[in-house]
Formats: C-alpha cells, sequence, structure tokens
C-alpha cells in the first residue's frame, strides 16, 4: 500500500521542541533560541549602526535608518497621528522583533517561526494592550479615558445602550486576543503549508513518483518559500502598525 | 508511470472501503472533528475572502485614480485587510483546535 506511507507530521511534531536543561521554567529550547536571537541581532545592529553616526549614512547606518524612517513613515504617522514621536522606539522594537522572529521560518537549520507558538504573540500583545491603556490614562486621565472608550461622542444618547457594551468588549477584552492571534494563526497556518510541501516532496521522491508530480511539488516549495519571506514581513508591519492605531485610539480618542 | 497507475487505483479503493466499513466510536469522533474542522475553515474562510477582494479592488481603484496617494493608501489597506482576515484566522483557529487538541 504505498499511498499510506505519506504520513503528514502531526501538530506536535512540527512545532513542539525537546528542552534541553528539564521541563522546568530553565528549560531552554529552539523556541527560546530563536527569541533570544531575534532579540539580540537587532539591538546588536543598532547599537553599532548608533556608535558611528555619519551625516550621510552607509553601510549599517544607512540599513537602519531605512527600518526607522520606514516605521516612522508607514507606521507611526498613519496610525498615531500627531505626537506619534514618544512611541517610535517601542513600535520600532515590535518591527524589528517579529519580523527576525517570523523570518527564522525559511532559516536553514532553524526553519521554525517564532510565533508559530503562541507564547510569543501572546505576550508582545499583552505588552501592546498594557502599553495603549497605559498610554490613555496618562494622557487623558484614567477616569476621563475610561468614560471616552466607553461614551464615544457623537453618538445618540439611545444607542449608548448598545454602544457601550460593544466598545467596552472588543477594547478591553477581545482586542489583546485578537491581536496576538492574527500574527500565531499566520505564521502557524504559512508553517504548516512549507512543512506540508515538505513532506509531499520527500514523500514523493522516496515513492519514485518523481517525473509525474515532483514538478508540481518542488516549485511549489521554492514558491511559498518566497511567499513565506513577505508574509513574514507583512506581518511584523502589521502587528506594529495595529499597535500604532491602538495606541493612537487611547492619545485622541475623539475619532 | 505504472507506479502512478498503481497509486491511483489504491486511492479509489481506500475511497470505496472507508465509505462502507463500520467506525468504532473513537474512530467515528475524530472523522466527525475532522469534517467539522473542514467545514469550520471553510465557511469562515468565505467572508473575508469576499472582503479582502472588495477591499483590495476598492484600494487599486483609489490608486489607479490618486497615483500620488499611493502609498497612504496601501498604508490603510493594509489595516484593513488585517481587521477582515482576523475571522478567517479565527476559523483556522478553530480547525486547529477541532483537528489536533
Amino acid at each position: 500500500m504505498i499511498l499510506s506511507q505519506i504520513h503528514f507530521p502531526t501538530i506536535k511534531n512540527i512545532v513542539v521542541w525537546p528542552n534541553i536543561f528539564g521541563d522546568g521554567w530553565y528549560g531552554f529550547n529552539k523556541i527560546a533560541l530563536i527569541a533570544f536571537i531575534a532579540a539580540v541581532v537587532p539591538a546588536l545592529i543598532f547599537f553599532i549602526a548608533g556608535r558611528q553616526s555619519r551625516l550621510v549614512p552607509r553601510g549599517v547606518q544607512g540599513f537602519t535608518e531605512g527600518i526607522v524612517s520606514f516605521v516612522e513613515n508607514q507606521v507611526a504617522k498613519p496610525g498615531i497621528g500627531t505626537g506619534y514621536e514618544p512611541y517610535l522606539p517601542v513600535l520600532i522594537s515590535f518591527f524589528c522583533f517579529i519580523a527576525v522572529g517570523n523570518l527564522f521560518e525559511v532559516i536553514p537549520f532553524f526553519q521554525m517561526p517564532l510565533n508559530a507558538r503562541m507564547g510569543a504573540p501572546l505576550v508582545l500583545a499583552i505588552i501592546a494592550y498594557l502599553f495603549f491603556i497605559m498610554v490613555g490614562m496618562k494622557h487623558n486621565g484614567p477616569a476621563n479615558y475610561f468614560k471616552m472608550v466607553a461614551f464615544p461622542q457623537g453618538v445618540p444618547k439611545a444607542m449608548y445602550i448598545l454602544v457601550t457594551p460593544i466598545e467596552l468588549i472588543s477594547t478591553f477584552l477581545v482586542r489583546p486576543f485578537s491581536h496576538a492571534i492574527r500574527l500565531f494563526a499566520n505564521m502557524l497556518a504559512g508553517h504548516i503549508l512549507l512543512v506540508s510541501f515538505g513532506v509531499l516532496c520527500i514523500a514523493v521522491w522516496t515513492l519514485q513518483l518523481v517525473a509525474v508530480l515532483e514538478v508540481l511539488t518542488f516549485p511549489g516549495l521554492i514558491v511559498f518559500t518566497a511567499f513565506e519571506i513577505g508574509v513574514s514581513l507583512i506581518q511584523a508591519f502589521v502587528f506594529s502598525i495595529l499597535a500604532a492605531v491602538y495606541i493612537g485610539g487611547a492619545l485622541h480618542p475623539a475619532h | 508511470m505504472s507506479n502512478f497507475i498503481e497509486v491511483a487505483q489504491q486511492a479509489v479503493e481506500l475511497a470505496q472501503n472507508t465509505s462502507e466499513s463500520g467506525l468504532t466510536a473513537a474512530e467515528q469522533k475524530s472523522a466527525d472533528a475532522a469534517t467539522g474542522a473542514g467545514m469550520a475553515y471553510g465557511l469562515a474562510a468565505i467572508g473575508p475572502g469576499i472582503g479582502i477582494g472588495y477591499l483590495v479592488g476598492q484600494a487599486v481603484q483609489a490608486i489607479a485614480r490618486q497615483p500620488e496617494s499611493a502609498g497612504q493608501v496601501q498604508t490603510v489597506m493594509f489595516l484593513g485587510i488585517a481587521f477582515t482576515e482576523a475571522l478567517a484566522l479565527l476559523g483556522f483557529v478553530v480547525f486547529i483546535m477541532l483537528k489536533f487538541v
């Protein structure tokens, strides 16, 4: 029975990695290693670029200034609006950490996106959630901020029966989960896609159906790898612009 | 090439065997879960599919009318795609939970 030899791996086999030092909080596995690299490498690059401040940027400095101006013009300005400057560093941190963590999806010998485990996006989303609530409370005053969220201006008085519960639930309950799940599900779907094509290529090779099916699966694997590089960067962009929009909504609750 | 025909025959046999054989309770449960998972993702993808198509179409139209505002339109377009896509991704998460958890 040739067909039954094709076993797609279960979800545990493609996202769970063994711990090195045991099962406690000190256990260190591939995901933790990727998270560590994704935090340290951008920090080092920015540190190196910050030491040499030329007027006309070249090399590393040009690269990092490109990232900064991209986040400033495409994320912070449209998302937050006026007064975006103090919140630029946190958005750049989100963008770089998520982009590097996601790109490990296609880097050989790792090939596991950091955000395909729920932990990393959930922590990032909770950071963004606490951050925008604190910004809103600091900028508008705690009571005033909650009043502005619960009772948006320009709504007829009778509609508050409907609008207030919806606004409160969507802002304070659903928002962090949808923010985290958007990143998590995209990366997990991409990872499963690449694993499926990889398994299919190997299966077709070992079943010696090469001439018939390899022409479909192997170019598919290459095309989807390129596609996933794009998805990784777009998801980093989407996560940081949503964080920017939430911060902007807390800063100027009128609109 | 004969190998390929053999595989195709086996696929047909597999389809015939599974449709008529009796299943144990556990097998029936996992089969139901798999059916539900497929239905969940398929149904969840309909609305966002229409929504994203409409959204990107309108964005293309806006850029075609005013090419100088392309950057702004693209940013807002990605924002809208992110909100619309969330529904399909919830369907995908339900799929994962039914199928694997």
